[in-house]
């Protein structure tokens, strides 16, 4: 770790934001005293621990991640029903498969956002990630075409990612 | 109270509990332990987010303040999920559990095991 | 109407923990165990937050929390526990 040249008040101002508005979730209120401790907190904890951080790049696009994240909510309900009906059908009729899925994104952050989505989304759950990080193995609950589903996780959920990323 | 959100909140609660059982039935009658993996990981996840988000509605109608704590154990089962899924399919590959016949590639788990490129 | 919802709820709840015992006995492995007790932690969330509910308090609502965690946490650990074990041999 390298030491820091400049001292900063906010070195990871998303942590703060979110530890700021998790503080105020958690009481479930908004009283000034609680704004005043939440403020400190999200000031404090940051700077104690900003030295145990590896370098990730940063979100670049506010509006694309919020497109993001919403239709990710989206698409986690339309795969749940999916996922409830084939649970209910008969087992015989599953064809599961393991996939692997060449990864384009780079850096550990971005793989993990893709692999949390992929866990969460169309009916797969991400298993592992090659040493060199180039590969995703995915098991499927229901395999059709094997082509499509790359594509459709290449193309739905890693572009976007990609793009706001910028890697 | 009124009428609209008892409706509201009960048809979140119903289909919350439904999604939870589906979880769990994955959980039980699939027959292998990848496959057993999917229930959980997705149903129940949207199950709870259902029953939470009645909570939410509910408490918000009767204390008469916005109440959004809830939402704080829904994004945390939202973000932990996957990370459990995760871990528990490595574990699995590990051990060498056994894999449905019918599973096609089932080469890919020697080559995951191992981290390599397939 | 909602007490009805409310029973309903928690008596489907109550059958995926007893699906979940079910498993946690018969599965053959102990990834399979672990993830018995881990779908085991979420319905008992859910049980907490339709007692809550039904007796109308914020109480619980910690105690909900401090299980998502603790469960989480401890899922990892049994998880790296395991794995390690293996590695190790």
């Amino acid at each position: 770790m390298t030491t820091k040249p400049s001292f900063h008040l906010l070195p990871m101002p998303m942590h703060s934001v979110i530890l700021f508005i998790a503080w105020l979730l958690l009481n479930n209120t908004v009283a000034p005293g609680h704004l005043v401790l939440g403020a400190f907190l999200a000031i404090a904890i940051p700077l104690l621990t900003s030295g145990m951080q590896d370098p990730q790049p940063g979100f670049r696009k506010p509006i694309a991640t919020i497109r993001y994240v919403l239709m990710v909510i989206f698409d986690i309900i339309v795969a749940n029903f999916e996922v409830a009906v084939l649970v209910i059908g008969p087992a015989k009729k599953l064809q599961p498969a393991f996939v692997a899925i060449p990864l384009d994104i780079e850096h550990e952050l971005p793989i993990t956002i893709l692999a949390s989505t992929v866990s969460l989304t169309p009916g797969t759950v991400s298993a592992e990630i090659s040493e060199d990080k180039k590969w995703l193995y995915v098991h499927v609950l229901n395999l059709t075409n094997e082509e499509e589903l790359i594509a459709l996780i290449k193309h739905r959920y890693e572009r976007p990612l990609k793009e706001i990323f910028k890697c | 109270m009124e009428f609209w959100i008892e409706l509201v909140v009960s048809v979140f609660l119903v289909v919350g509990a439904v999604f939870v059982l589906i979880g769990s039935l994955g959980l039980a009658k699939l027959p292998d332990f990848y496959t057993r993996l999917h229930g959980p990981t997705k149903a129940t996840t949207l199950g709870m987010g259902c029953l939470l988000a009645a909570s939410v509605i509910l408490v918000t109608y009767q204390q008469g303040y916005l109440s959004l704590h809830e939402l704080l154990i829904t994004l945390f089962l939202l973000i932990t999920a996957p990370v459990t899924a995760h871990m528990l399919a490595k574990t699995a590959m590990h051990h060498n559990l056994e894999i449905l016949d019918k599973t096609s590639n089932k080469a890919l788990t020697k080559r995951a095991r191992d981290r390599i490129n397939p | 109407m909602l007490s009805t919802a409310i029973v309903i709820a928690t008596t489907l709840v109550c059958i995926a923990l007893i699906l979940n015992l079910w498993r946690l006995f018969i599965g053959p492995g102990r990834p399979d165990r672990i993830l018995a007790l881990d779908t085991m932690y979420i319905n008992s969330i859910a049980l907490i937050i339709l007692f809550g509910i039904y007796s109308g308090t914020t109480l619980y609502f910690e105690a909900a929390l401090l299980i998502a965690m603790l469960g989480f946490v401890s899922t990892a650990a049994m998880c790296k526990y395991i794995l390690r074990g293996d590695l190790i041999e």
